[in-house]
């Protein structure tokens, strides 16, 4: 185990109660130290103790301890949590108290690495751990969590052993051809191509079809509001968003950035994109303001815009056009809030299109779904040879990929798999 | 008293290659054995080579060494296996004439000019810290390294049923008093067992019914300088267990000593006993055992697929109870041998002690097992004892992966080489294992003039047709095989396509010819280039990871960021290298990171 470490796993006081995490080498005499007791709580039990300070056994607060004994805990070592008031003054108490125990503050990330190290967490979920982290809304915090319980390992696991099956069939093909019980033609070869691989092909490419929508939960639709200097893209952006977050003022050409705004379209994430004014200019700052505004609003999952002839028609408060959806085109005003509830009810019903409900994604990061078209590729390319030895080497590309994903298939794996299924030996 | 520069401990695969390597750099070299009449001895089945060891036999070959040229000389049926699967995995392999096999060993290595020394090694002698000699029953012969190679003779014990005899192969002593002066230094040690089947007298066979499996009409040999043999070819045999021999193996199971728990090592799991094999797979349609001949002035018959370590009168009842065996005499009863190994992970990448330099170890003493990887060893180690540096790399050679295997991983059974250890296995076959490995004995000294004549003909020729390939463009329709794209291509871009074999090649370019031999390797390399170009980037991204030094000595709990699980496989393993300790089993990229940034910070520390 590693040197003991302890972070404040809350948020930051003043809160209610602060969760003070620690883990490592050495950390249940220092829960025992700091809480004045011999007598450890039982194991994932809550039990209420007086933390006092080291050296002179002054009370420092009245906190729930609870302990997780190694390898069972999240870091895989021995770990505490300390459930204490959550005043400042108590939270630098309890933590100078730990440092003079011999424990010291971790690093960012660290809780998380020694369990990665342990292998507890594999890469997927230590991926999907950060990404619960930071949730915004209910459903990243789903697709988070589901990952985080091992969705994706579940999935690369199954892979995994098809995988290992299909490569143990060729392999002992190739290794122990001259063996009684290994098939003595190529009969094997062309039956892995035929179900197995076909089976683990078609498995994979259904799962990065939810690739773009878990990338979309992950990172959110993009939504790119565009219109003429002043059609008042801003203020539809303020109203929306219900603050101020981009300047907002009468004259042209004062938004030089994209602006993002985060939305939540009933549970599904959304940014809201201003661009800046389009127009001709010679102030080289607006015009980089320009280029990158297209280049998002080109790229952006819907436009929403204001120009005349376009989707949406502003203003109406001006024009005394009806709010709502009518002659093709979205009526609203910004400035008095009218047709906003019919704009935001339209939204959300495209969100959901785009974002169904039910079971969450598998695939959430642009690495997983990299690494996932890396195989699948050479999945295919392996479907397609003569050569059993090409078919293996194309196997093996797959199996790297899929070993970079969460964990490694090395030759002794492959071995393992071929002498638990064949009785081979002269 | 005389000194050399080599001793060699064991006169068996291992030993010879060693002895014979070490003398080809010029070096002095003695070789100490029991017995000299041993010397070259096949103690198991009567073959060389297969698939996986027929590769490793061409690389010794191509290193020069004389375990090629002894089996073709004493080859009596050559077969290439894997004939009809892809190039990468033919290997070839022949059936040995155990007299003829043994002689010719012996006349290679009297020719090599290695001293015979008839003796037991009793101890080492130790000199501030580095082994400079052996002592032995008729005196101490000091020298300036030394190579043991002491097979299953360490700590070995041979069981038949419930009888146990102390010793390696039958009829010898085992080195027992060396064992306990290795145990002394505190190496780690481990035990493993092997098993051999019973000897079949061939005069009492019934071959009438069986199943012939004939050699090869155009034999492939071993050694590059093996043109053609004189010696008779004969036939193999198969047959088959049945339910009867089934029923007697398990009605008797508990007579045997691994099932009773009298044998503690650990067996290969590809090689089971057949008792193995009955216990674990079951009846099926019966098991296949090869009748293999010892020799061809020789009743004697190895019966491959059956080894066994049950009582005499069990084996009888077992043998009986196989079709054309009915009334076989049993010359000499199968037994398993349980012996001593030193973890192989307490060697450097050349194979020497680390806890004590001047001491190099080959052979089934390092977890092996199989002439071919005990002769590999004893190569590598016997080249490095003359002082020159040779560390053998994964992507060049099986020798290669092999070494890695066991200084990084150790062993759990007795090693055995397959082809699917190679993660570079396109570019290392049997075929081209000269053009992977003479240049580095040309390096070291230790090339004949005979093979390197020989080898600098056959570089220029291959390099000849690959540049003729190459620079030939032919329109598709002089390549009607390939029903394409109608675009010109070189003769070694066609080469590529399912179909186009060197016949389609010469009458699209008559100009051209070769040898049979450089034609195969040539168009092997063609048809495997798009790989070969992928493997040659993942080629150079593990060369720079080898290329990052461990320092000797690390103590890995230290290093920050490493978990003590981490720092436990690493301490275990010892890596020289980052790209080693990235293949230490169970080690994550993270703790490798961690390594790499340990290690570079140590290096801008001490610059």
């Amino acid at each position: 185990m590693a040197a003991p470490i302890f972070a404040l796993s809350s948020g930051p006081p003043p809160a209610g109660v602060a969760v003070i995490r620690l883990s490592g080498e050495g950390v249940f005499d220092i829960v025992r130290q700091i809480s004045g007791s011999r007598r450890l709580p039982p194991t994932r039990e809550a039990r209420l103790r007086t933390l006092r300070r080291p050296h002179d056994q002054a009370p420092l607060d009245q906190a729930l301890v609870l302990i997780f004994p190694g390898p069972n805990s999240f870091t895989g070592e021995d770990s505490a949590e300390l459930h204490c008031h959550g005043s400042p003054a108590v939270v630098a108490a309890v933590q100078a108290a730990l440092s003079a125990l011999g424990a010291r503050p971790a690093e960012a990330g660290e809780f998380t690495r020694r369990a990665f190290e342990s292998g507890r967490l594999d890469l997927t979920q230590v991926e999907a751990l950060s990404d619960l982290i930071v949730a915004e809304t209910e459903l990243q915090r789903e697709t988070a969590l589901a990952q985080a319980g091992g969705r994706l390992r579940d999935l690369a696991d199954s892979w995994r052993d098809q995988l290992i099956g299909i490569m143990a069939e060729i392999e002992a093909q190739l290794d122990f051809s001259d063996e009684g019980d290994v098939e003595a033609s190529n009969v094997y070869a062309e039956r892995m191509r035929g179900g197995p691989l076909t089976r683990l092909v078609d498995s994979m490419e259904a799962a990065l079809h939810s690739a773009p929508v878990g990338e979309r939960i992950r990172h959110g639709l993009t939504i790119a509001v565009t219109g003429p200097p002043n059609a008042g893209k801003s203020s539809l952006i303020n109203a929306l968003a219900r603050r101020d977050v981009a300047i907002v003022t009468p004259h042209a050409g004062t938004t030089r950035d994209v602006i993002e705004v985060h939305l939540d379209l009933g549970g599904r994430p959304a940014i809201l994109l201003d661009t800046a004014g389009l127009r001709e200019t010679s102030d080289p700052i607006e015009a980089e303001g320009i280029a990158r505004a297209i280049a998002r609003a080109e790229s952006a999952d819907l436009v929403l815009n204001l120009a005349p002839g376009g989707n949406v028609v502003n203003r109406i408060d001006e024009t005394g056009e009806t709010p709502g959806f009518h002659s093709g085109r979205l009526h609203l005003s910004a400035r008095t809030g009218a047709g906003l509830a019919e704009l935001e009810a339209w939204l959300t019903e495209w969100a959901e299109d785009h974002i169904p409900s039910g079971e969450p994604p598998a695939i959430t990061t642009a690495r997983q779904q990299h690494l996932i078209a890396e195989a699948l590729g050479a999945l295919k390319s392996a479907q397609s040879k003569a050569d059993p030895v090409l078919t293996a080497e194309d196997l093996r590309a797959a199996a790297h990929a899929l070993g970079r994903l969460s964990g490694r298939i090395g030759p002794e794996v492959i071995l393992g798999a071929i002498f638990s299924r064949f009785c081979i030996g002269k | 008293m005389k000194s050399h520069d080599v001793i060699v401990i064991g006169g068996g695969h291992a030993g010879c290659e060693a002895a014979c390597a070490a003398a080809r750099t010029g070096a002095r070299v003695a070789l100490v054995t029991f017995a000299a009449d041993n010397i070259g001895q096949m103690s198991c089945n009567p073959a060389i080579g297969g698939l996986g060891k027929g590769h490793l036999v061409r690389e010794i070959d191509a290193m020069d060494g004389i375990m090629g040229r002894a089996a073709d000389a004493a080859g009596i049926q050559f077969r290439l296996l894997n004939r009809s699967r892809g190039a990468a995995v033919q290997g070839p392999r022949a059936q040995a004439d155990r007299k003829r096999y043994a002689a010719a060993v012996r006349a290679l290595v009297a020719d090599s000019g290695v001293e015979i020394v008839e003796a037991e090694v009793t101890d080492l002698l130790v000199e501030d810290g580095r082994c400079t000699g052996v002592e032995t029953s008729i005196g101490p012969l000091p020298a300036r390294a030394v190579v043991l190679t002491s097979g299953t003779f360490l700590g070995g014990v041979m069981h038949i049923g419930e009888r146990q005899i102390a010793g390696g192969r039958v009829g010898e002593a085992g080195a027992s008093r060396l064992a306990l002066r290795l145990r002394a230094l505190g190496l780690p040690m481990g035990r493993l067992k092997t098993g051999t089947p019973p000897r079949l007298d061939g005069r009492t066979i019934d071959w009438a019914n069986l199943e012939v499996q004939s050699g090869d009409a155009q034999p492939a040999y071993f050694s590059s300088l093996t043109t053609h043999s004189d010696v008779p070819q004969v036939d193999c045999y198969i047959t088959r267990t049945t339910q009867q021999t089934h029923d007697v193996i398990r009605g008797n199971i508990g007579l045997s000593p691994m099932y009773a728990g009298r044998i503690e090592g650990v067996g290969p799991r590809y090689c089971p006993s057949i008792e193995d094999k009955v216990m674990r797979f079951g009846d099926r349609d019966g098991h296949q055992i090869f009748l293999e001949p010892e020799g061809l002035d020789d009743p004697l018959i190895y019966p491959n697929g059956i080894s066994t370590s049950l009582p005499e009168l069990v084996q009888a009842a077992i043998i009986h109870s196989i079709p054309g065996l009915g009334a076989c005499r049993i010359a000499q009863p199968g037994y398993a041998v349980e012996y001593d190994y030193l973890d192989p992970r307490a060697l450097d990448s050349t194979l020497q002690l680390q806890a004590l330099p001047g001491l190099w170890l080959a052979g089934q003493v390092n977890g092996t097992t199989g002439y071919e990887e005990a002769a590999a060893q004893g190569l590598v180690a016997g080249l490095n004892a003359t002082g020159r540096h040779w560390v053998p790399d994964r992507a060049t050679s099986y020798i290669g992966v092999m070494v890695d295997d066991l200084v990084t991983h150790g062993v759990s059974e007795p090693y055995r080489m397959f082809t699917s250890r190679a993660e570079f296995r396109l570019r290392l076959r049997a075929d081209n294992a000269d053009l992977r490995l003479t240049p580095i004995a040309r390096q070291l000294g230790c090339l004949g003039t005979r093979r390197s004549s020989i080898f600098s003909d056959r570089l220029a020729a291959v390099e000849q047709l690959t540049t003729a390939l190459k620079d030939t463009r032919v329109p598709a329709a002089a390549i009607p095989e390939v029903k394409g794209d109608g675009i010109a291509r070189s003769l070694w871009e066609w080469a590529r396509f399912p179909g186009v074999d060197w016949t389609v090649l010469q009458r699209a370019a008559p100009q051209l010819s070769a040898e049979p031999n450089v034609v195969e390797t040539v168009l092997t390399d063609a048809s495997y280039a798009v790989y070969l170009d992928r493997q040659e980037q993942e080629v150079a991204r593990v060369r720079q990871d080898e290329a990052v030094i461990v320092p000797r000595g690390t103590i890995f709990r230290d290093i920050p960021g490493l978990s003590n699980e981490m720092a436990e496989r690493l301490q275990k393993a010892q890596p020289e290298t980052l790209g080693q300790a990235a293949r230490v089993r169970g080690v994550t990229p993270a703790a490798i990171t961690a390594l790499l940034a340990w290690i570079r910070k140590t290096q801008l520390s001490a610059a």
